[in-house]
This record gives C-alpha cells, sequence and structure tokens, in this order.
C-alpha cells in the first residue's frame, strides 16, 4: 500500500504542475489582452505625446536605415542574380522586372523589414523597458503622477506602427534599385525601361496589401517589445529574456500574419 | 538626535494604517500593520532586510495592492480609488527610491521637468526653468542641471531624486532607504537634507532604513518592524532603552560602528 501511495506522489506532482503551467499560461493570455486593451483604450485620450512620438519615429526610423539599406540593395541584387539562370533557360529573362517587383513589392519588402526591424528595435525596446522596469523607473514616473504607459508604449507603438510602412516604402525601391543594377549589367535595360516593366504587374492591391502589412507587422513589434519590457522580472536576467523574447515572439507572430494576410489577400485577388 | 522640526499637528491624521496585511506566496511579508502619521512628523520604520519595510511603502505609495487591511491617505482610501483619483493625490504624495530612479536617458534638467510639465501645464518656460533652478539650489546640486544620471555620484543622484519628487510640493514624502549605500559623511548630508525639506516644504514623512544614525537624526518618532508586526514605538531613546534581543541586537550594531 504504501509503495502504491509512493508511486502514485510523482504522478500527482507532475498533475500539479501541469495545471499550473496551464493557468499560467491562461494568466498570460490575459495579461496581454489586458495590455492591448490598454493600448488602445490610451491612445484615443489625451493628452498625447506628441515630442516623444516624434523622437521615436526617429530613433526607430532614422537609426534603421543603414541597416535598411544595405539589406534591401544586396537582396535585390542576389535575387536577381539567382533568378536570371532559371528564367533565361526558358528564354523569359525580359520578364525578370516583373518577377523581381512582384517578389520585393509583394513578399521581400514587408516581411524582410519587419524581420530586420524586430531583431533591431523589438529588442531595443524590451531591454529599454525593462531596464527601466528593474530599476524603478517606471514607478517612479507613476508616483509623480504622470502615466508611464502613455509615455512609454503608446509613443513606441504609435511610432513603429507609423515608421515600418515608411521603411518597407524605402526597402521596396533600394530593392528595386539593387536589382536594376543587376539587369542594367547584363541587358544596359535603361531604368526606366525597368522600372516600367517591373510596375506592369503590380497593382493597387498589391502595394495596399504591402502597406497594411507593414503596418501590422509595425503594432505586433511595439506592442511584443513593450509587453515583455514593460512586465520584466527578475532583475538584469529579466532584462535579457524580455529583449531576446520580444524579438522571438515577434518574429514568430510575424510569420503567423503573413500566411493569414497573404490567404486573406489571395482570396480578394 | 534630531534637530527641532516643524510643530506636530497631533490633531491631524496624514496617513492611516488600519490591519495591513500581505503575502507573497506562502510568505507572510506584512501580518496586522497599524500606524497614524501626523502632520508635520517624520517616523522612521526599523527593520532588518526583508522584514516587509519596502513593501509596506510601496502598499503607501499604491504600487503594491494589500491583501487586506486600510491604507488611508490625507483622508482618502487608496484602495477605492479610481485610476484618476489616484493620480491626483499622488501629486500630493513624494516617493524617494532607494535605487534613486532617475530617468537614465534624460539630464538632471529633463528628470525635473518631466513631472513638472505633465502635472502643472499652466507654467511657462521661464516659470519651469526657475522652479527647477529653484529646486535644484535647495538640494545644493544646480551645478548638475545638465548632467546626466550615469555621471553622478551615489549621494548626488539621492539628492536629484529628492529634488524630483519636491518639484511638484508633495505633503507627505515617503523616503525609501535615503541613506543605503552612501558613505558616512554624504549619509549625514542627506539627513541633514531630509530635515532640511521637512522644515523648508512643511511635510510629513515616512523614512524607511536599517540605518540607526538616519533614524535618531531624522525620526520625531521610531517604529521597529519585525516578521511582518510592529513590535516598538516611540521616540529613539525610548525604543532601544529595552532588554528586547530584536532591538538590541540592532543598537549594539550601531554602536560598534559608531
Amino acid at each position: 500500500m504504501d509503495t502504491a501511495l509512493k508511486n502514485s506522489q510523482p504522478h500527482q506532482k507532475s498533475g500539479t504542475l501541469q495545471r499550473k503551467k496551464i493557468a499560467s499560461f491562461f494568466v498570460s493570455v490575459y495579461d496581454v489582452y489586458k495590455f492591448i486593451a490598454g493600448f488602445f483604450k490610451e491612445v484615443f485620450t489625451g493628452p498625447y505625446e506628441f515630442k516623444e512620438i516624434v523622437r521615436q519615429c526617429y530613433e526607430i526610423g532614422c537609426k534603421s536605415l543603414a541597416i535598411i539599406t544595405l539589406t534591401a540593395f544586396i537582396t535585390g541584387i542576389v535575387f536577381t542574380k539567382q533568378s536570371r539562370p532559371s528564367l533565361s533557360e526558358f528564354g523569359a529573362t525580359s520578364w525578370l522586372p516583373s518577377l523581381i517587383a512582384i517578389a520585393i513589392v509583394r513578399a521581400l519588402a514587408p516581411l524582410m523589414t519587419a524581420l530586420v526591424i524586430a531583431g533591431k528595435v523589438g529588442s531595443n525596446m524590451g531591454a529599454e523597458l525593462a531596464s527601466m522596469r528593474v530599476t524603478e523607473q517606471i514607478d517612479a514616473m507613476e508616483v509623480s503622477s504622470t502615466n508611464p504607459f502613455k509615455f512609454l508604449v503608446i509613443t513606441r507603438v504609435l511610432a513603429i506602427t507609423i515608421t515600418l510602412p515608411v521603411l518597407v516604402t524605402y526597402f521596396a525601391f533600394l530593392g528595386l534599385a539593387g536589382a536594376y543594377l543587376n539587369v542594367h549589367h547584363n541587358e544596359s535595360t535603361s531604368f526606366t525601361t525597368f522600372m516600367t516593366n517591373a510596375f506592369v504587374k503590380i497593382s493597387f492591391l498589391d502595394l495596399f496589401s504591402s502597406l497594411f502589412r507593414s503596418v501590422v507587422y509595425g503594432f505586433t513589434i511595439g506592442i511584443t517589445g513593450c509587453f515583455k519590457g514593460y512586465n520584466a522580472k527578475q532583475g538584469t536576467v529579466g532584462v535579457g529574456r524580455a529583449a531576446n523574447s520580444a524579438v522571438v515572439i515577434s518574429m514568430f507572430l510575424i510569420f503567423i500574419e503573413e500566411m493569414v494576410i497573404v490567404q486573406i489577400v489571395n482570396y480578394f485577388r | 538626535m534630531k534637530s527641532a522640526g516643524p510643530k506636530i499637528d497631533r490633531n491631524t491624521i496624514v496617513i492611516s494604517i488600519k490591519d495591513l496585511q500581505k503575502s507573497f506566496g506562502e510568505m507572510n511579508v506584512l501580518r496586522g500593520i497599524d500606524l497614524d502619521l501626523y502632520k508635520g512628523e517624520n517616523v522612521v520604520i526599523l527593520g532588518r532586510s526583508g522584514s516587509g519595510k519596502s513593501v509596506l511603502i510601496k502598499i503607501i505609495a499604491g504600487l503594491l495592492k494589500p491583501d487586506s487591511g486600510m491604507v488611508k491617505l490625507l483622508g482618502s482610501e487608496i484602495n477605492n480609488l479610481d485610476k484618476k483619483e489616484l493620480l491626483a493625490l499622488r501629486l500630493k504624495i513624494g516617493f524617494s527610491f532607494q535605487s534613486s530612479a532617475l530617468y537614465d536617458g534624460m539630464s538632471v534638467w529633463e528628470n525635473l521637468q518631466f513631472p513638472l510639465v505633465r502635472n502643472r501645464r499652466d507654467l511657462t518656460k521661464k516659470q519651469v526653468n526657475e522652479t527647477i533652478e529653484q529646486v535644484l539650489n535647495d538640494v545644493g546640486l544646480l551645478q548638475t542641471i545638465d548632467q546626466m544620471p550615469a555621471e553622478l555620484s551615489g549621494g548626488q543622484k539621492k539628492r536629484i531624486g529628492i529634488a524630483r519628487m519636491l518639484i511638484l510640493h508633495p505633503e507627505i514624502i515617503l523616503y525609501d532607504e535615503p541613506t543605503g549605500g552612501l558613505d558616512p559623511v554624504t549619509c549625514v548630508e542627506i539627513n541633514n537634507l531630509i530635515n532640511k525639506v521637512q522644515l523648508q516644504y512643511n511635510t510629513s514623512s515616512i523614512i524607511i532604513t536599517h540605518d540607526l544614525s538616519c533614524a535618531k537624526s531624522t525620526g520625531d518618532r521610531i517604529v521597529m518592524l519585525s516578521d511582518g508586526i510592529f513590535f516598538r514605538q516611540g521616540s529613539f531613546e525610548e525604543v532601544f532603552n529595552t532588554d528586547d534581543e530584536r532591538v538590541k541586537s540592532f543598537y549594539n550594531y550601531y554602536i560598534l560602528n559608531q
């Protein structure tokens, strides 16, 4: 009897542990819901921190230009170089500009910009807010009768949601510029001819869906980074964790959103 | 011994705490705290690390929610206040953090300007600058106005933290370990500053500390916290004139370090 009781104890413990894990998962889901609901509640009520929003737009946008420029340009060149042999097998290299434009505008520009920004800005947001949380700076804002959520979260999420579509547009143009360099090198095509051919197959729906996706990705990166940072715990370890999970979770969510939005857009196409 | 402060108004209670309890998981941190703070009074809460002092002060500031009990600040029970009312009440309360909690991305001027312009939207730029300079002058650090927090010493950070809360002219001040991690000379300077603030700004304060020299020089009344309850209170001499081992161990350490 005693042995039977002893044997059943580990099972009971693991059962309790699982129940705790499930409960904590639902608590986390509720916390995320509360955080997002808090965002939509605060974003429509003044006073607004316009100066801070502009500063964040500068921090997110201007300071990411170098990495976006490099990524976009190289993506354009490499993608064109890799696609050329397959198209030339069918004697269809004249389709290259359209193919590249479709790939960059419809898929690569929003997705790659979002992933680069999730790595650069999402981690920064997570780490910055987490270090403010663990060093009691957020508490200090709260006790001095100011609203830290408004100053820290609303401004950052708005700034990244506004800035990402601009960066995506910038990425698309630079990607196409990189592609043009390669095409020009091989076929001596003029820039005007390249661009005319490139945009033949691009519809309003393509442009709209790209910009819409960039808004969704921007919001996702902002909310994830801010949520992880704002709710950080456990001292400096928590800062590292917040930065890391801000990037991992936002990348994961971006891929899921990409799948869903592509399905929806294809339905309308 | 504390120098003479402002007259304590025993008829006006600015903070009233009744049967306050708080647990974290299995651990009962506060087990029935009762305290009244009178207008113009400095109460020092003494206790060892982990005795729940910081938890108590965070509950008073509304940063933590108690499990049960009542906290009344300037006549308002903080658990019954909505967000807007709590923000309004917090204008009358200053909180000096153990870590100073200066915004490290902002200069000293910006640290002081941040709460001021968000709570006093009627002030002109000139008035904002004058108020900041005035408060920095009061804490003796006007020369640091353009410096970043990373460029300041520990004592200077504490003073700027105090200046930042003084800028809103609070009626109640909560000090969390004001002399924690400072050298003895800087400790004396901070203690003097606490007394100066009490006189000049006519404030009532709760000072959380385990530093007896701070308690002796700033406290009108000393309250000792152990195992989640207040077990002794009175003037410095009254509290330490006892054979209670919990008090004696504290005092012996103090004597050794004198």
